[in-house]
């Protein structure tokens, strides 16, 4: 489904991802894990098309088409989703209206007819249920006012409308408290399914113990350092990314 | 709501209404003097009274001087280039839309204003204004039959002298400033409404205007009375055809509510505003103002304002009877070198009179976009209240928004409110839309629908449509 390969790329002329290459197949769950300043949030924002980062090197396939040449809305059609780490708030746009007409682009894009609003009303009940979240939320303005575990939830159930193919979760999991943590959790669970893969990034471990991931990346200054299964995610929870880094750096000397 | 495939059209078009219609014109010498003043009174047949109060407003206009203490820069208008009457040559009596000229009912269907009634919107009486006349108006006998007399000022001056020898200059008196002076000496024609004590008006009222000479002003009138227990909704729109130089729109709307009494007044002005090097355009003076004369009566004003070159105009009210409410929302939208200066006056006399500023001020391009509001509470006006809002938007960083509120509180068992607010079209906003798969046009047009929520939804439903879609049209490219 996706295939990245020598990717680098700058913001504001500083060089953030130095080389990344990642295949994602359709059915999987990735976890990208590193210390701040990794790059792992530079990589969902590049995927997703943030206009403030550049690419100045390597490829991105999607689904055997060129991602970079696409708009981010283009994207977010062709079924790139992203949860945002910091959901911005749009005063006086309803949540329903901004689902409403993002599930209607996706269902143009599919040479479907867009839902009417209380068409809509029917199909988001069933994905409310899912997250646990009340009807009214619908009515608020797009996270103006939200707590910030509520801007997560809200983000999950925009993916749960949206249905993408894939999702980019960008540190969700950050804010949550546990309750919360474990409903968003299961939210995520249910929605993947062997059509769509997720990557997940994040900072904790934490979140592993609810979603379970069939690969882990731990990304150090712009690079994949470590890549295999769950229990790498285990390890690095015992022993911290200064693990990670001094084994690096061992290696960096070794190689020199 | 906002509708992506209509926006998306939409976006995609310069100015539409830019098209002139070609008809002939009776002949008017340019220039403003007694003779011009006494010529129009000529043609229009007027009485005595009418033709007194014109010359009297002359007179004291010939000593004024523009005013030039608003936020807008404009070359100094040479009134002796203007004419100040325009006609389309027509038989002066029209019993029947048969008699309307072709190009005339044309130019209103090319506009979107059918006025043959089988065509028409259900519920919507229009007075179809070209140039200085008044052309047809619509609905007429439905609404006599509910009492409503709704038909165009010059009739009015012929039918119900009494109304406008009571009512006209009541409230925007002929000394009020300079623009409302000159209008009172040469308007030409208007839209006038007379509403009788009980009676709800069983369909909204609507005058269109157009500017079609090229050499012309426009200065119409137009009188709203409303008598006790009763109510009116109106609305006006506005457009003009592109030309190369400037045209002069200077109008007077003045309104009157008698005892729990309600009128709500809304405009959509799309005048051409000039291209995008700041060539052409309508200078748009208009003084706007409603007194709410009765006890527990009731003047909205609600403005969308999207066009003119030039725009200086302040809606207010006079809250004179107690326990009156005064409301102004306002959207004003500048693009290119478009200037705005706009606001309201909420003047309370009455005790327990309450009045709200809603004003949406968005700026992109060049432009220069100022609110203007006073609040005055006077002596008497005891526990009154004022709560006002004005939120800018700036769209690009070559663009300005200011904002000039005046507050006088006169008495201490008062309260007044004012909050202000600017913000900038954040790219982490669009991103955010783009990335729910709302394409770069859509996303603004989103957020700015969001922005001017509170105004759009005091709007009746056709024109909440139209509102949205000539902001889509306003702000194309503007951003990015």
């Amino acid at each position: 489904m996706l295939s990245i390969r020598n990717l680098h790329a700058e913001v504001e002329g500083v060089e953030i991802l130095k080389g990344i290459d990642l295949e994602i197949k359709a059915g999987e769950v990735h976890a990208i894990m590193g210390p701040n300043g990794s790059g792992k949030s530079t990589l969902a924002k590049v995927l997703a098309g943030h206009p403030s980062y550049e690419v100045t090197e390597g490829e991105i396939i999607y689904n055997g088409e060129d991602l970079l040449e696409m708009e981010p809305d283009e994207r977010a059609r062709r079924g790139v989703f992203m949860a945002f780490q910091y959901p911005v708030e749009i005063p006086g746009v309803s949540n329903s209206m901004l689902m409403r007409e993002a599930y209607n682009e996706v269902r143009k894009e599919h040479g479907l007819d867009p839902l009417d609003p209380l068409e809509f009303e029917d199909y988001v009940a069933d994905k409310l249920k899912l997250l646990d979240m009340d009807v009214r939320f619908m009515d608020r303005n797009v996270n103006a006012g939200f707590s910030g575990g509520e801007k997560k939830r809200n983000e999950i159930l925009q993916m749960a409308v949206l249905n993408p193919r894939l999702a980019l979760l960008d540190e969700t999991d950050s804010g949550l408290d546990i309750d919360a943590l474990r409903i968003v959790s299961e939210g995520i669970n249910k929605l993947a399914s062997g059509e769509n893969a997720v990557m997940l990034v994040t900072h904790y471990q934490r979140i592993l113990n609810y979603i379970t991931p069939d690969f882990v990346h731990v990304l150090v200054r712009g690079r994949i350092h470590r890549s295999g299964g769950k229990e790498l995610a285990l390890e690095l929870e015992e022993h911290g990314y200064d693990w990670i880094t001094a084994d690096t750096e061992v290696n960096g000397e070794a190689g020199s | 709501m906002s509708d992506t495939q209509t926006i998306e059209k939409l976006v995609k078009q310069p100015y539409k209404y830019g098209f002139k219609t070609n008809i002939e014109y009776e002949h008017f010498p340019k220039g403003l003097n007694e003779d011009i003043v006494n010529l129009i009174s000529d043609i229009k047949e007027e009485p005595a009274f009418v033709r007194e109060f014109r010359l009297k407003a002359y007179r004291h206009w010939a000593k004024m001087k523009d005013p030039l203490w608003a936020n807008i820069r404009y070359p100094r208008i040479n009134y002796d280039d203007i004419q100040f009457y325009s006609a389309p040559r027509l038989k002066p009596q029209l019993n029947s839309l048969d008699e309307v000229d072709p190009e005339i009912l044309d130019t209103y269907e090319k506009l979107g204003i059918p006025l043959s009634e089988q065509k028409m919107l259900a519920g919507v009486a229009v007075d179809a204004v070209f140039d200085s006349v008044s052309v047809a108006t619509t609905f007429k006998e439905k609404l006599a039959d509910a009492g409503v007399v709704f038909c165009s000022i010059s009739e009015a001056i012929k039918k119900y002298p009494d109304l406008i020898k009571e009512y006209m200059g009541s409230v925007v008196p002929y000394t009020d400033n300079f623009y409302a002076a000159m209008n009172s000496a040469v308007f030409s024609d208007g839209s006038f409404c007379y509403v009788p004590k009980g009676v709800v008006s069983p369909m909204e009222l609507s005058t269109y205007f157009r500017i079609n000479n090229e050499e012309s002003g426009q200065f119409e009138r137009t009188l709203i009375i409303a008598e006790e227990d009763s109510y009116v909704s109106y609305l006006e729109g506005c457009t003009a055809p592109m030309f190369s130089r400037n045209q002069l729109h200077a109008a007077v709307v003045e309104l009157v509510a008698l005892d729990r009494a309600q009128i709500k007044y809304s405009t959509v002005q799309n005048w051409y505003s000039g291209d995008e090097k700041g060539v052409g355009g309508i200078f748009n003076f208009v003084t706007k103002r409603g007194l709410c004369k009765g006890h527990h009566s009731k003047i909205s004003w609600t403005q969308v304002e999207t066009g003119s070159a030039i725009t200086w105009k302040y809606p207010s009210v006079i809250m004179k009877g107690d326990h009156s409410t005064g409301e102004f929302y306002s959207v004003a939208v500048t693009n290119d070198l478009m200037e705005a200066d706009t606001g309201t006056k909420m003047i309370h006399l009455g005790k327990n009179t309450n009045s709200t500023i809603i004003s949406k001020g968005i700026a992109a391009g060049k432009s220069q976009n100022s609110y203007r509001g006073l609040v005055r509470i006077g002596p008497k006006a005891e526990y009154s209240r004022n709560y006002s809002v004005c939120d800018s938007m700036l769209i690009g960083d070559r663009c300005g928004a200011h904002t000039f509120p005046y507050l006088e509180a006169k008495n201490n068992t008062s309260s007044v409110e004012h909050e202000a607010t600017t913000s900038k079209i954040g790219e982490d906003q669009i991103f955010y839309l783009q990335q729910r798969g709302l394409d770069e046009e859509n996303a603004v047009s989103l957020i700015i629908n969001g922005f001017c929520k509170e105004v759009f939804k005091e709007l009746p439903m056709e024109f909440a449509v139209e509102a949205v879609k000539l902001l889509g049209i306003k702000l194309e490219g503007s951003v990015g």
